[in-house]
């Protein structure tokens, strides 16, 4: 029955691929890492890069699979990291078990990131294009915004909350009272319980069900509704219903990276650069440079593009400072290499020239 | 009473969302892309203002001047080099390349003026004037950015409405493949477009810098997002609606701050602009696109 | 009672009345032909039928039950299934997919069993694979069924498209200039599949054509709209050879 179906399915062998590809590089980093010579640069950029690859795959769901520009992925993450470090501080007396703990948070963080990814994207997902991306942009913004004036603490009492002054809580503090999350300066003491072998582990969770997902029946109305969305409602399909669930099920994903971020540093806060739309725009990039709608694209294209800039910082001063300038301009030149058509025309022929294609017509543009 | 000098600072400020919002606004309408990069030209434009009185010490007059050449030229340049080789291609890959651009200016501000802030000297030498016997204080900043924006907005107008180029620039917004059997030079008319958006965000960076003093190689990314708001909002693509939203933005940011809450004047800016579009999708003077079936 | 039911069926946009007082009855089983010269306000009519757009005035019913007001998924629901005069595929899709989200309605699995490969999950894509099949071969399209939809010729592509809307399991199937674009040995090998369609799925067909050839070689009965409204209508024959018919299609 199940060979039936992957041969129908010639999409499903690079999905395998992906994966395996996935764990060689899991197993060479564990390798790297027990013969100790793998620089403290290196070893921190491990858990990065699965929290970025995870928000690139779930962001590639609702840009290249649901053909929706969304600007505001990161203000998922952001309520990720927050509710899931909230509960790990609270619990961190009743739950012992770390690793419990830790997986209890993660959930918690993707669930609220959904809902949140559903009462967004019930207004926004009416509108098109380029309205549409500023408005996810505004709210990715608001949500940041939101939580930096937000104060939270415990007490005998129970959970208590105040915005804009830390004075508007009142807290028993003689009584074990504690301040949780503390407006701008954020959230200190969640347990740095993110490691890469967790890491690793989610990033295969996403992959899988991420694949799972856009290769099922409700992967293809997604699909449709992107290459026509009037076609799509002819024959049936809900086109808000399966938008909003697309949104939900990446915000989820997003709110997971949150969490496996917020365990992952000593201090919690939110800025333009890690939950605004700065980080919105930098996964973006991601995406659309590993390819609109190729998971595997964005795998690469996340690792690459992350670790360029920080490997360029161990060189000497001189390129140090210029290794974002050498950034933009590889971004600049890539897209429009990428995106030319007399420079794609010239490449195709210099390609062809090396190998023979061997099916011209093959499916293409839809890795599952 | 200060409700007055409040409403008079949020169109002072919304006035360089207007200048910095038809820069968006007209690139969109013609080359239908959204320039990330516009918010780091009013950067580089305050830069070279900058450079050129305390550095070489040229005249105020001179400085401004050279510093809306240099953008002008700057912004026909990152056409030319960026952005016209995907004419042809996805808004998303020119939106991803435009965002390289906006990497790559701040990082060369970044290089060649450093990290740390710059104060700029207000290039103003108005006096701020008192109303209502002192109780209420005008900044001479204050006055000249409205005055000076006004004019641009005036001219700007006339330009595109009634001189030859301006109305090229209407008929390439209206339908490039019909304006350019119409005989027009559309290549030449989105290099214009260009070069007066970025003219225009000189003169707000010189403004914004007058009135805020600080210069950091980041100064342009939340005002360019702040007048991305206030293009949309007025409706992208309309002139009018992006004069028209940058100043209303700019009311509202300034008179939340003063009455509801001045951590939250963000959030409030950006719930506005999300109800406007609930409202009126396409924006306040966004014209409605049916699709056909 | 008549499959298809329209009464009194009129749109206007800002004053202009695109169709105007529409009556239809189609009965089960016929290949009924819409004609009329550019603009007349056929394709209207097939996006009031499909929900695309709302009728200002009048009602049409399916088997009775009203449908106008609801939305164009739930019309497909209710049986009524179309194609597009501007061809309208899921082109980055396989040709087999395409099919397939036709027949998503039909072979219902949930989200979760498809994320976690649950046995339904293969039951439901199995029969969805065979019945997609299936329907490709009446096509003949089968074997192109993983090239990808819009690198087919432009004549396949148009023949997907009924294979895509067939899939729905409609009663009532609206095709939009099926022949539009197509060669003389095409359009001949189109009319025997409409036909092969109508007596094999026993299904009711409504399509906008302007090749004569073709309307006169498989409608049964014919409705004329020129300007929003009626010109004429009735059997196939004596409707193109009324008199008002040929001078609003070929002038005075």
């Amino acid at each position: 029955m199940k060979k039936n179906v992957s041969n129908l399915n010639p999409l499903t062998k690079k999905n395998l691929i992906t994966l395996l590809m996935c764990v060689v590089i899991f197993a060479i980093v564990q390798i790297w890492q027990a013969s100790g010579s793998m620089g403290s640069l290196y070893q921190g950029l491990l858990v990065p890069i699965c929290i970025y690859i995870i928000m690139a795959v779930s962001l590639n769901l609702v840009v290249g699979y649901l053909g929706e520009l969304s600007l505001g992925h990161a203000g998922f993450m952001c309520v990720g990291a927050y509710v899931s470090s909230m509960f790990s501080i609270m619990t961190q007396n009743t739950i012992g078990n770390s690793l419990l703990r830790f997986a209890i948070a993660i959930l918690i963080g993707g669930i609220c990131a959904a809902i949140f990814g559903i009462i967004v994207g019930i207004p926004v997902l009416r509108l098109r294009g380029d309205y549409l991306a500023i408005v996810t942009l505004a709210f990715g913004e608001i949500i940041k915004n939101i939580v930096n004036v937000l104060y939270v603490g415990v007490d005998n009492n129970g959970v208590q909350i105040a915005i804009e002054n830390s004075a508007n809580i009142n807290l028993d503090y003689a009584n074990g009272g504690k301040m949780i999350l503390n407006g701008p300066q954020g959230i200190t003491g969640t347990p740095r319980d993110s490691t890469f072998v967790i890491g690793f582990i989610l990033v295969m969770i996403t992959l899988i069900v991420i694949m799972n997902f856009v290769n099922s029946r409700t992967g293809r109305a997604i699909t449709a509704i992107r290459d026509n969305r009037i076609a799509a409602a002819s024959v049936g399909i809900n086109v808000t219903k399966y938008k909003l669930i697309a949104f939900a099920l990446a915000a989820f994903f997003a709110g997971v990276a949150g969490a496996l971020y917020s365990h992952n540093t000593a201090s919690l806060s939110a800025t333009t650069k890690n939950f605004g739309y700065m980080m919105s725009i930098m996964v973006l990039v991601y995406v659309v440079l590993g390819g609109m709608a190729s998971i595997r694209g964005s795998v690469i294209a996340t690792i690459i593009l992350y670790a360029l800039p920080e490997v360029l910082r161990q060189f000497n001063d001189n390129i140090n400072n210029y290794r974002m300038l050498i950034y933009a301009i590889i971004l600049i030149v890539m897209m429009i290499i990428n995106n030319n058509d007399t420079i794609k025309d010239k490449l195709n022929i210099f390609k062809s020239k090396f190998k023979r294609k061997k099916v011209p017509k093959e499916t293409k543009g839809a890795e599952v | 009473m200060e409700f007055i000098s409040y409403l008079v600072n949020g169109i002072s400020l919304g006035s360089i969302y207007a200048l910095i919002a038809l820069g968006y606004t007209m690139v969109y309408g013609i080359a239908k892309m959204l320039n990330f990069a516009h918010g780091d030209v009013i950067m580089i434009g305050g830069y070279v203002v900058f450079t050129s009185m305390t550095t070489m010490g040229m005249p105020t007059w001179v400085s401004i001047l050279i510093g809306i050449v240099f953008c002008t030229l700057l912004g026909v340049v990152i056409e030319k080099v960026a952005y016209k080789p995907l004419r042809n291609a996805t808004s998303l890959a020119v939106l991803i390349t435009a965002i390289g651009m906006s990497y790559f200016l701040q990082n060369l501000a970044l290089i060649v003026f450093g990290a740390g802030g710059k104060t700029f000297t207000s290039v103003v030498s108005m006096k701020p004037i008192s109303l209502f016997d002192g109780q209420v204080t005008i900044s001479g900043e204050t006055i000249v950015t409205i005055i000076v924006s006004v004019i641009l907005m005036i001219v700007l107008t006339l330009f595109v409405n009634r001189t030859k180029p301006g109305r090229a620039m209407l008929a390439v917004s209206e339908d490039r493949g019909a304006a350019q059997l119409m005989g027009v030079n559309v290549n030449r008319t989105i290099s214009l477009t260009f070069a007066i958006g970025s003219g225009l965000a000189a003169v707000a960076g010189v403004l914004m810098c007058s009135s805020y003093t600080t210069l950091t190689p980041y100064i342009g990314a939340m005002p360019g997002i702040r007048a991305f708001v206030a293009a949309v909002f007025g409706g992208i693509g309309s002139i009018p609606g992006a004069m028209i939203g940058g100043i209303l933005i700019g009311i509202i940011e300034n008179l939340s701050k003063a009455y509801i809450s001045s951590q939250l004047s963000d959030a409030i800016v950006f719930a506005v602009l999300i109800i406007v579009l609930l409202v009126k999708p396409t924006g306040l003077m966004g014209k409605k696109i049916a699709e056909k079936v | 009672m008549a499959l298809l039911e329209v009464k009194n069926l009129g749109i206007s946009f800002g004053g202009l009345r695109a169709v105007d007082g529409l009556n239809l009855r189609i009965e089960k089983g016929t290949l009924y032909g819409l004609i009329g010269p550019n603009g007349a306000g056929k394709t209207t009519v097939f996006n009031l039928l499909t929900g695309v757009y709302k009728p200002t005035i009048g009602t049409f019913a399916l088997d009775g039950e009203v449908l106008n007001g609801k939305s164009q998924a739930q019309i497909n629901h209710k049986g009524i299934a179309r194609t597009f005069q501007n061809i309208r595929l899921f082109s980055k899709m396989s040709v087999l997919d395409n099919v397939k989200v036709g027949l998503h309605n039909n072979n219902k699995y949930s989200s979760f069993a498809g994320v976690f490969r649950l046995p339904s999950y293969f039951k439901q894509e199995k029969a969805m694979n065979k019945e997609a099949m299936d329907i490709l071969k009446v096509f003949d399209l089968d074997k192109e069924a993983s090239v990808t939809a819009e690198n087919l010729p432009y004549g396949k592509q148009r023949k997907l498209e009924i294979a895509r809307a067939l899939a729905t399991h409609p009663k009532l199937l609206l095709l939009d200039e099926p022949a539009a674009g197509m060669n003389p040995n095409e359009t001949e090998e189109l009319m025997k599949t409409i036909r092969f369609v109508r007596d094999e799925f026993d299904m009711t067909i409504l399509l906008i054509e302007h090749d004569m050839r073709l309307v006169s070689g498989i409608c049964e009965q014919l409705t004329v709209l020129n300007f929003g409204m009626e010109l004429a209508k009735g059997e196939t024959s004596e409707v193109l050879n009324n008199p008002e018919v040929i001078t609003a299609y070929l002038g005075e």
